[in-house]
């Protein structure tokens, strides 16, 4: 069964003309493929095939353990952006990136292929100076229709830092971690375990929170 | 498996034209729904210098699902009809400031807009369409629990109650259309309704009705939410016997309708009643040169259509008063 409708999947592919240097996906699944795992093996395959300069890597989350530990990841299903030089851009999405997500999936891959809006120049000095590790978690629902410009700016913050991890985590496909992070309502951002925004902030907000953090 | 697509190609060739603090514009919009993108156009074919600053490109119209109201569509979902808004307004070299939110608004020889980024843009003239948000219901616990159990966003929170105890407030479209969302998943819904009956089109009160893990309490209003890290329990009062009771829930959603966003021009414009800017047939408001349209102002009847109708009034109105003042 195809994932994408024929009007669905030219819209992304002529989306995807525009798409600068190679972008490369990670996936982490298992051999024995959950539901919603192997929903997105046929998601990133069909994604993949609609340009040729998106590369996609599936590793086996038990039979690949180094891999995992090596890029941080803790659970499954799991999608990394990584750059033209396999550089880790610090972007992750766990869960499907569909329905409203699908937005910020494909400007996650835009922007580390380079193509991408310029920052204020407050924004773009304030990112440069977090010199800490931070880890952001952007919790949401698919059918959140503010949840993707939450999930973006966090990307962006990771995509010009090299010590900023950020995560979409869909509340649904994570139950057990929306209720570790009291979840009961999206966008919820959770910042190095402590900080908790509720809704969706500009990125110079974020950003600020981010430094604190 | 369902995509709402709603992001354009990137503008590589037209790169986006940023708002520069050191232009005085002719017109600046504040605002990026109907009413913000129909002036847009407006404007940009009149030829007069524009910008446009935006939270969100599509405004309310972005959450809705489907317009069937719209003419030249029999159906189109809200997310592509935003599309087409925002690429024709695309078509032209118009400055935007987008992602940003206009706090104060100042009048004097020119007009200045401050964003919550800190920065300021000047025009000779302004076009406010900021729209409505959701109407908060004002009771203690209210602000302290939103999003933790509070809630204003049922397709967006929704799945977050499965299995719980949840209280909707407001038996409107909006209340019953998400009362029916939580239905599905949710233990138990609980509805509670000013008036005496519920206002929902009969369609929605009989989908509605469907359901028997629901109950549904009439001329009753919420007093409090309770609870320490998340919502505990509502006090809800019967307001013919004054009965106060006490219902353990998880969760409480709150649809009774919109409030317009007027914050940033509180103390500048004049505001009817319901706290609508007021303008006249020509989208004027009490100060010259700042003209308002669509869902923020008191135009009865808050429609898409009507919004971009209005939109292009204003805008209309807006090139005249720069023309006679220059």
């Amino acid at each position: 069964m195809a994932i994408f409708d024929d009007k669905v999947r030219k819209q992304i592919g002529d989306i995807l003309t525009k798409l600068g240097d190679r972008v490369n996906l990670l996936y982490f699944t298992q051999e024995m493929e959950c539901g919603i795992c192997k929903d997105i093996h046929e998601f990133l395959n069909e994604f993949a095939s609609l340009s040729d300069r998106i590369g996609l890597t599936t590793f086996d989350f038990v039979k690949d353990r180094d891999k995992a530990e090596h890029y941080k990841i803790d659970k499954i299903p799991a999608i990394l952006l990584l750059d033209k030089n396999d550089n880790d851009t610090g972007i992750r999405f766990f869960g499907l990136p569909g329905g409203y997500e699908i937005n910020s999936f494909i400007q996650g891959l835009m922007e580390v292929s380079g193509v991408k809006e310029p920052l204020s120049q407050g924004a773009a000095e304030m990112i440069k100076k977090i010199d800490r590790d931070v880890h952001i978690q952007v919790f949401i629902s698919l059918t959140c229709p503010y949840c993707p410009a939450a999930v973006s700016a966090a990307h962006r913050i990771a995509l010009e830092n090299p010590r900023v991890r950020a995560d979409m985590v869909d509340a649904g496909v994570f139950p057990q971690l929306a209720v570790k992070y009291n979840v009961s309502s999206v966008p919820k951002t959770i910042i190095n375990e402590k900080i908790e925004i509720i809704g969706a902030e500009p990125i110079e907000k974020l950003i600020e929170t981010a430094a604190k953090a | 498996m369902e995509f709402k697509l709603n992001i354009g190609a990137p503008d590589t060739e037209d790169r986006v034209l940023r708002m520069d603090a050191g232009v005085l514009y002719d017109v600046i919009i504040v605002g990026g729904g109907p009413a913000a993108l129909t002036a847009a156009v407006y404007c940009m074919r009149k030829g007069v210098s524009t910008g446009l600053i935006t939270m969100d490109f599509g405004g309310q119209l972005s959450d809705t699902s489907t317009v069937e109201n719209y003419m030249g569509y029999s159906y189109i979902t809200g997310v592509d009809l935003a599309n087409k808004f925002k690429e024709q307004v695309r078509q032209f070299e118009i400055a935007i400031a987008d992602g940003k939110k206009a706090v104060a608004i100042e009048d004097g020889t020119e007009k200045v807009v401050r964003l919550d980024d800190g920065s300021a843009f000047r025009a000779r003239s302004l076009i406010i369409t900021t729209g409505k948000s959701s109407r908060k219901l004002g009771v203690p616990g209210e602000i302290e629990l939103t999003g933790r159990g509070v809630a204003y966003c049922a397709i967006c929170d929704a799945p977050l109650f499965a299995g719980k105890r949840v209280v909707v407030v407001g038996g409107g479209n909006s209340g019953i259309e998400s009362a029916i969302d939580l239905a599905k998943i949710a233990e138990h819904v609980t509805v509670v309704q000013f008036l005496p009956e519920l206002t929902a089109d009969r369609v929605l009160v009989d989908a509605f009705e469907a359901f028997t893990n629901t109950t549904t309490l009439y001329e009753h209003e919420v007093m409090e939410i309770v609870g320490t890290q998340t919502v505990e329990s509502v006090k809800i009062r019967n307001r013919v016997t004054g009965d106060v009771s006490t219902h353990e829930v998880q969760g409480i959603f709150i649809e009774i309708g919109l409030d317009p966003n007027t914050v940033s021009v509180k103390g500048l414009l004049k505001l009817n009643e319901f706290g609508e800017i007021e303008v006249d047939c020509a989208c004027r408001t009490n100060r010259p040169g700042i003209f308002a349209a669509g869902d923020v102002t008191s135009v009865p009847f808050k429609q898409i259509i009507i919004a971009a109708g209005e939109g292009a009034k204003a805008a209309l109105s807006a090139c005249e008063y720069i023309l006679r003042e220059s």
